[in-house]
């Protein structure tokens, strides 16, 4: 009976405070995400991937690390090693649920520094207008005009190679789209009444920017970036494997994908775990980012 | 936007006939464009922690040679200056030598290029004779499994790493079925054997009339390719589908089929013809892609493209190359943006 | 005499998550060489009925009906490929905006040759000939100028005329007028009309009518359907419109100002929940 009210106080149409109706809303968006059962499997191997990179220590039936040339290579299925060994004898499994830490550490610094960026750059420049303006999105230009994997290669031979630096590269490459996204809502919130309303009431850009426009932007941002991370984890990957990502030994999905692939023909499965993993993460980013779109964004769907 | 915005002065000024205004106006905004691409590719060379002189003079150098090298170079003078010297060697389409093998990156970069022409060219040609056709189909029987096959094609496009779908590739029909040839362009025996026309060994085989060498260069070059054309294909299917879509719900749809028109005339005659200025877009932006960044494919299949190029230089810390080749590979991007924005107004009435 | 067109209980239904939603409810009513208007608040169900008599509810709409009978024959018995043949060739419709119902990327020439040369065998430069006439016939001067020229260029009241020549040109029996004029500037507004009427007259076609704008469909109609929420509530002769009975139609006549009797103040339209419940009323003349 109480969870029977508290599904009537959340799907109410007449809310009785603030936080009441942005509770309500965020449970309406909630119950059509959760409609949509591809998103929701995306979500699960997300969540399930945090999971593992947490309890890595507890999963990994071996340290990654630890090396046992007589075992090298060993077949998938293999004992104690349901994966295989990769060249040097480490366990592939062991290695991978490891690999998920970095994978993720990669995600969330990208996820941190390209929108804000991006966001910054976009609502200065749609706010404040005139040169700025020009200068600002002249540069979004130039950016947008490089070959992203080029940039991002010349950037990292610029800084060194290393997981830190391949971050650096690929969030410079990736915040323009999102300053163009963040100038654009701006450019449309700015010129609305109640934007006029709140400055007659004497309200300052700093206060307008950061209380009225962000938050309004934030919405098609998150939409962007889940379906960007696809691509960021790709790029991370392509970054590891041409040996630019992440140095050896670390347990880098890209860069044990580059180290199996010189045996490749005859151990397959090397190359091939590693693979299937990016490609699960990625996929389930694809199809998170598909459902939020549909629940907050659905203009932009079809 | 700036630009035109900015032009807004000169109109009240003089009046120029309209075209060229336009003409300016694209004309400045590459010039824009190209130096800001300059200006990072000269940045990253400057803050690069490898020492240009060092690297030509050698460790062992006097120091005496090494200062020479020094004001050879021009370093002793400001950035602004260094700057400009900069562009004035690219407007000659001197890029300085390759630290690796000595030669003029210019040339190398002429050398290299054809290869990965050919290879995008083709998947290109795949990503347009698949993807178009899929979303056109898969957005006029929306909801159909040809439009849910569209979806999961995409889908699995978007998600997989090009590198190992490429060794997988590799693995199954090179190493498993043997239906394709190894890495490379052309076979062992092959190599060097029609006389380099063009750089594209398909045409230069075809020209030699050597068809055993042109059958050898396709069963290498197919694998990447189709690779390459996957990957367009599961970008230029989604877009044309979307839209296809908005166009399909447009009013003058239904005026055709008040007309009587069947379907396929609908979808063919009048849809398809609106969404002619957007798909050339979205091509030239896949072509781009594919002419920039086959970095990986190209490093997988071992082929001597320009991604190969640049990568093996950045590898062995040849600056000159890796600035050349990324100046090169912008300049492509920049002119097949204008290309479409060209091509834009040919097709599209209103743009006039 | 046989009327043109007949239809016995027609309804347009929409597939939602919450359910089916009826658009048009099952409603019935003839058309003879007349002009019927119906008349209804957006989302009466008025222009469904047009669409639904071409077939052109697109899927996941649905179309249901005893029978729409075209000079007799059912049309919801024909298949796909023969629906094609009555489309254009038999009923024609036109829509609200010129500039969304005209190809834009398409010159005006090419749009109106293709609607003849779809149901005549006809060569390019008869047909050619056959749009100028037409163009023409709709008072458009230099009509050689405006067969090359795109939409864009035209204005509203060019570009519905352009419309008309258009769907006139097969030789139709049957025209269908999605609110014609709405998008149109008050002053082009009576040419337009007095032009589709003149051809309707001389053709000897059936129009049907649809617009919201009850003073012109009693200006322009013979016989008026009053359509609400997907049924037909009155039916009457357009010029005794003003002496409607139903309190919907009542409604609509008081919420408009009049100049031979001005008000102070206008009526606001309340609704009452019934009139939805109410079986509809037969159209049939």
């Amino acid at each position: 009976m109480a969870e029977q009210t508290l599904r009537e106080w959340l799907l109410t149409d007449t809310p009785t405070s603030r936080r009441h109706a942005k509770v309500s809303a965020f449970y309406q968006g909630w119950l059509s995400f959760r409609a949509n059962t591809m998103a929701m499997i995306g979500l699960g191997i997300l969540l399930a991937l945090v999971l593992i990179a947490a309890a890595a220590p507890f999963l990994a039936p071996h340290d990654p690390f630890a090396q046992d040339l007589g075992n090298r290579l060993a077949p998938l299925g293999a004992e104690g090693h349901i994966f295989g060994t990769d060249s040097l004898g480490r366990d592939i499994l062991s290695r991978l649920i490891y690999g998920a830490r970095i994978t993720l550490y990669i995600v969330a610094l990208v996820a941190l520094i390209a929108p804000v960026v991006g966001l910054l750059m976009g609502t200065v420049s749609g706010y404040v207008g005139g040169w700025v303006d020009i200068v600002l999105m002249r540069i979004t230009d130039i950016f947008l005009a490089f070959p992203r994997l080029v940039l991002a290669l010349a950037f990292v031979a610029a800084l060194g190679a290393g997981i830190e630096n391949a971050v650096i590269a690929i969030s410079l490459t990736a915040w323009p789209p999102y300053a163009r996204i963040a100038r654009a809502e701006t450019l449309t919130i700015r010129s609305s009444d109640y934007i006029s309303a709140i400055q007659l009431q004497g309200a300052g850009g700093l206060r307008i920017i950061t209380k009225h426009i962000w938050p309004l932007c934030i919405s098609s941002l998150i939409v962007r970036v889940t379906l960007d991370m696809a691509g960021i984890i790709l790029a991370a990957a392509g970054l590891g494997f041409l040996g630019l990502g992440a140095q050896p030994p670390s347990p880098e999905w890209g860069a044990m994908i580059s180290e199996g692939r010189r045996f490749i023909l005859d151990h397959w499965w090397v190359a091939t775990m590693p693979g299937l993993a990016i490609f699960t993460v990625s996929l389930a980013f694809n199809l998170l980012g598909d459902g939020l779109r549909d629940v907050l964004d659905p203009k932009a769907g079809e | 936007m700036a630009l035109i915005e900015d032009n807004g002065k000169g109109r009240a000024r003089a009046s120029l006939p309209p075209w060229i205004q336009t003409a300016f106006l694209t004309i400045g905004s590459i010039a824009m464009t190209m130096l800001g691409l300059l200006f990072v590719t000269f940045i990253i060379g400057r803050v690069m922690p490898i020492d240009p002189v060092l690297a030509i003079v050698g460790e062992r150098a006097s120091q005496s040679t090494y200062d020479a090298v020094f004001l050879e170079l021009g370093l002793d003078k400001p950035l602004i200056v260094q700057f400009a010297y900069y562009i004035w060697d690219v407007l000659h389409l001197d890029f300085g030598t390759s630290l690796l093998n000595a030669r003029p990156v210019a040339e190398d970069i002429a050398r290299v290029f054809p290869a990965t022409l050919e290879l995008a060219t083709l998947g290109i040609f795949f990503g347009i004779v698949f993807g178009v056709p899929l979303g056109v189909v898969a957005a006029a029987r929306k909801g159909s499994w040809i439009d849910q096959l569209a979806r999961v094609l995409a889908l699995v496009g978007y998600s997989m790493p090009i590198f190992w779908l490429g060794l997988m590739g590799l693995l199954i029909f090179y190493g498993i079925l043997g239906w394709v040839g190894g890495p490379g362009r052309v076979g062992i025996f092959y190599v060097d054997v029609v006389p380099s026309v063009t750089g594209l060994i398909l045409v230069d085989a075809a020209l030699d009339g050597n068809w055993d060498v042109f059958k050898d260069a396709f069963s290498h070059i197919i694998l990447p390719a189709s690779l390459l054309g996957y990957y367009s294909l599961a970008y230029i299917s989604r877009m044309t589908r979307s839209f296809m879509l908005e166009q399909l719900s447009a009013e003058y749809i239904t005026t055709a089929r008040v007309k009587g028109m069947s379907e396929w005339d609908v979808i063919w005659k009048h849809a398809f013809r609106n969404i002619r200025v957007q798909l050339i877009t979205v091509i030239a932006l896949s072509y781009a892609t594919l002419l920039e960044g086959s970095v990986l494919t190209e490093i997988i299949f071992s082929w001597p493209g320009i991604g190969s190029y640049i990568t093996t230089a950045l590898l062995s810390a040849d600056m000159n190359a890796v600035l050349g080749g990324t100046v090169v590979v912008g300049l492509i991007f920049i002119l097949l943006n204008i290309f479409s924005d060209l091509l834009y107004k040919v097709f599209d009435p209103r743009a006039k | 005499m046989n009327p043109l067109l007949d239809i016995e209980n027609l309804w347009v239904r929409f597939p939602t998550r919450q359910g089916t939603f009826d658009a048009v409810r099952g409603i019935s009513f003839s058309l003879g060489r007349e002009r019927l208007g119906i008349v209804g608040e957006s989302g009466s169900g008025k222009s469904m009925t047009g669409r639904a008599i071409l077939r052109l509810i697109r899927p996941p709409g649905i179309v249901e009906a005893d029978h729409i009978k075209l000079g007799g024959v059912d049309l919801l018995e024909k298949s796909e490929k023969e629906m094609r043949d009555v489309r254009g060739e038999r009923i024609s419709m036109v829509m609200q905006d010129p500039k969304f119902s005209l190809n834009p990327v398409m010159t005006i020439g090419d749009q109106i040759i293709e609607a003849y040369r779809l149901h005549n065998k006809a060569s390019k430069s008869t047909a050619w000939t056959k749009a100028l006439e037409m163009l023409e016939a709709v008072s458009i001067r230099n009509p050689e100028r405006v067969m090359r020229a795109y939409p864009h260029e035209m204005s509203g009241g060019m570009g519905q005329r352009i419309m008309i020549a258009m769907m006139l040109i097969p030789n139709p029996e049957i025209l269908i007028a999605d609110e014609p004029t709405s998008a149109l500037d008050v002053s082009v507004q009576r040419q337009v009309l007095d032009i589709m009427d003149k051809l309707v007259k001389e053709r000897g076609m059936g129009l049907i009518f649809i617009s919201h704008d009850l003073n012109l469909v009693a200006d322009f109609c013979d016989r008026v359907l009053i359509m609400y929420a997907g049924r037909i509530v009155e039916v009457c002769d357009a010029d005794k419109l003003h002496d409607a009975q139903h309190p919907y139609t009542r409604g609509l006549l008081n919420s408009l100002p009049r100049l031979d009797t001005p008000r102070d103040r206008l009526d606001v339209l309340t609704r009452d929940p019934s009139w939805s419940d109410a079986p509809s009323v037969s159209g049939r003349a």
